[in-house]
């Protein structure tokens, strides 16, 4: 019944600038090649937290031992004041975190509606035999979580589309669907893998109002990976800069901006990443 | 000159004049189409959940006849066999998932494939050490005998088989389509990672699909055995289904159903009107032949996902 209960009064939900995540001495490495080495950060309740680093630093890596989906060979993961050697993506899930990717990971031959549907998987409980009953109460609950779907859809304006195959819709508005599908799991914790890759600049506009409105409305913390330094100093309360797989700076976007070592490491090795 | 005009001409005049033998002949092949679509349905519900090749299908089907038969044998009645055998296939996705899949998680596909050809041995190795080799006649007490329907005589065994399948690929949609379970396993079949971080236990979903497709290898070993008893060789119908793969795609449902009833139609159709002219054995060969022309010409099959490799 946890998950039925308000985000406020689960065991553990830290209040607003008490620490959300933190990791401590991360290392991950493939091969002979070391991903990350030695990261630690924490990421505050309620704040928009943004990682950033030229191509290849490793900030998806970092993402994805973040939620799971990479074990780290060394380092620590606490996560809403647990302690653990490495996440799960579906412990990850069911502690209250989302994620999007950063090449669209929706499932392509469902409607919009059922992909938001699919985000709502861990809050659904009616067991296998129930439903596949045309009435009781596994219906009703299927109502419940449609209709709160239906908020998620309408509060990231994408109704039109509510029917349509995602396979088919655009990229930007995939994005945005994929954006739906992880608030429709009602996150504490939402990791944003590039939200505004290959977008023009009004689709980027659009995604920044959305990302602040659900800081706004939700409370929700935020992780994102973003390139656009515009958009990262408009969004972001606190920025992380990765190179090489190390933290080069933590602080706030006024102090990040003037790092002598963050814009050694941008301007320095400009040629090799720019590509 | 002759030739030509038995094989181009003749057999469309025949079909004409006899309508309603060019009908029973039809709709045999379609009944036997039924069954093939049986037996790919169970390699397409594993492949779309869990990206396997499941040689061992055919296994299934034969482990799971022999069971039935094999507990029939031993005086247990119909049905009571049958829900014994289904809580035996599903425990045996439970053992499965355990024993082979997850200790292979992360593996390349080759890996997986070569284990369940390695599950189809033990598969047939355990049904026959258990149930014996010898071969098994399975009589559930539905009569084999023509029925006359609109003029046509058909077979009253061949049509409840049907009307099983029918139902029980009905149930499926239903299941796929209109629960959040369905939801879940389509959400795996398109992208595991991202199903994965949103909660779903990849684990639970292969415990699914390998538990449908045991339930479906019962209904498909029920009705093979059935007709030619329950033996050895009916492990072998899987390769039957491979050009119904073919046809319909690895990885589509209504292609697996669609492929095995045009691949039953056609090979019927083309037995009895061309079989005379070019010796016979049409039936045979002619799913493999289809196979071969769809796998030149459209190899993503009817329905499949045509795979883009971005480069």
């Amino acid at each position: 019944m946890r998950a039925a209960m308000p985000a406020e009064a689960r065991v553990g939900h830290p209040e607003p600038g008490e620490p959300m995540l933190s990791v401590e001495g991360i290392a991950l490495r493939f091969g002979g090649v070391q991903a990350l080495a030695g990261v630690e950060f924490t990421i505050y309740a309620g704040e928009i937290c943004a990682i950033i680093g030229p191509n290849g630093a490793g900030k998806t890596s970092m993402l994805n031992v973040l939620n799971g989906a990479y074990q780290p060979s060394e380092g620590t993961i606490t996560f809403k004041g647990r302690t653990r050697r490495k996440m799960h993506p579906r412990v990850a899930a069911m502690e209250g975190m989302a994620r999007t990717f950063q090449n669209v990971a929706l499932f392509k031959g469902m409607s919009t509606l059922d992909n938001v549907m699919a985000g709502r998987n861990l809050k659904m409980h009616s067991n296998f035999v129930a439903c596949l009953l045309p009435v009781g109460p596994s219906r009703a609950e299927e109502a419940r979580h449609r209709a709160y779907a239906d908020e998620v859809i309408s509060f990231l304006e994408i109704e039109d589309i509510r029917n349509v195959p995602v396979g088919r819709l655009p990229y930007g508005l995939q994005k945005r669907v994929e954006l739906a599908r992880a608030l429709a799991a009602e996150p504490d914790l939402l990791l944003l893998d590039e939200p505004m890759t290959g977008m023009n600049r009004s689709e980027k506009a659009e995604m920044c109002r959305f990302v602040l409105e659900t800081k706004a409305r939700f409370g929700t913390t935020m992780a994102l990976i973003e390139h656009d330094m515009s958009v990262v100093m408009e969004l972001s309360d606190h920025i992380i800069v990765l190179d090489y797989g190390r933290k080069i700076a933590d602080g706030t976007p006024e102090e990040v901006r003037n790092d002598q070592t963050v814009i050694d490491a941008y301007l320095g090795v400009a040629t090799e990443d720019d590509a | 000159m002759e030739f030509l005009w038995d094989f181009f001409v003749a057999p469309f005049l025949d079909m004409i004049e006899y309508p309603t033998f060019l009908g029973e002949v039809a709709i045999s092949g379609l009944l036997t189409g039924v069954m093939y679509s049986l037996v790919a349905l169970g390699f397409v519900l594993i492949f779309k959940a869990s990206q396997v090749f499941n040689f061992a299908q055919g296994a299934m089907v034969l482990f799971a006849a022999l069971t039935l038969v094999g507990l029939m044998e031993h005086g247990v009645p119909v049905w009571g066999a049958l829900p014994v055998t289904a809580i035996v296939m599903v425990a045996l996705a439970f053992a499965i998932e355990r024993g082979m899949l997850r200790p292979l998680i992360n593996q390349p596909p080759i890996t997986l494939f070569m284990a369940t050809i390695g599950l189809s041995f033990l598969l047939e190795g355990a049904g026959e050490w258990v149930w014996g080799s010898n071969v098994k006649a399975l009589d559930l007490g539905i009569p084999s005998s023509p029925v006359d329907v609109a003029g046509m005589l058909l077979n009253e065994f061949d049509m409840i088989a049907a009307l099983v399948a029918a139902v029980l690929v009905a149930a499926l949609a239903l299941l796929f389509q209109h629960t959040p379970m369905g939801r879940a396993l389509r959400a795996v079949a398109d992208d595991p990672q991202a199903a994965l971080s949103l909660g779903i236990s990849l684990r639970t979903i292969w415990i699914i699909v390998w538990s449908v497709a045991g339930i479906v290898a019962i209904v498909a070993g029920i009705m093979w055995g059935a007709k030619s008893g329950v033996q050895f060789s009916l492990s072998l119908i899987a390769l039957k289904a491979l050009p119904v793969l073919i046809l319909g795609g690895l990885t589509s449902v209504p292609g697996a159903i669609v492929g095995g009833l045009i691949i039953g139609l056609g090979e019927k159709v083309a037995e009895v009107y061309w079989g005379p002219v070019i010796g016979g054995a049409i039936e045979n060969w002619f799913a493999y032949m289809l196979a071969m022309l769809v796998l030149m010409f459209r190899p993503q099959g009817l329905f499949g996902e045509k795979i883009i490799e971005r480069v």
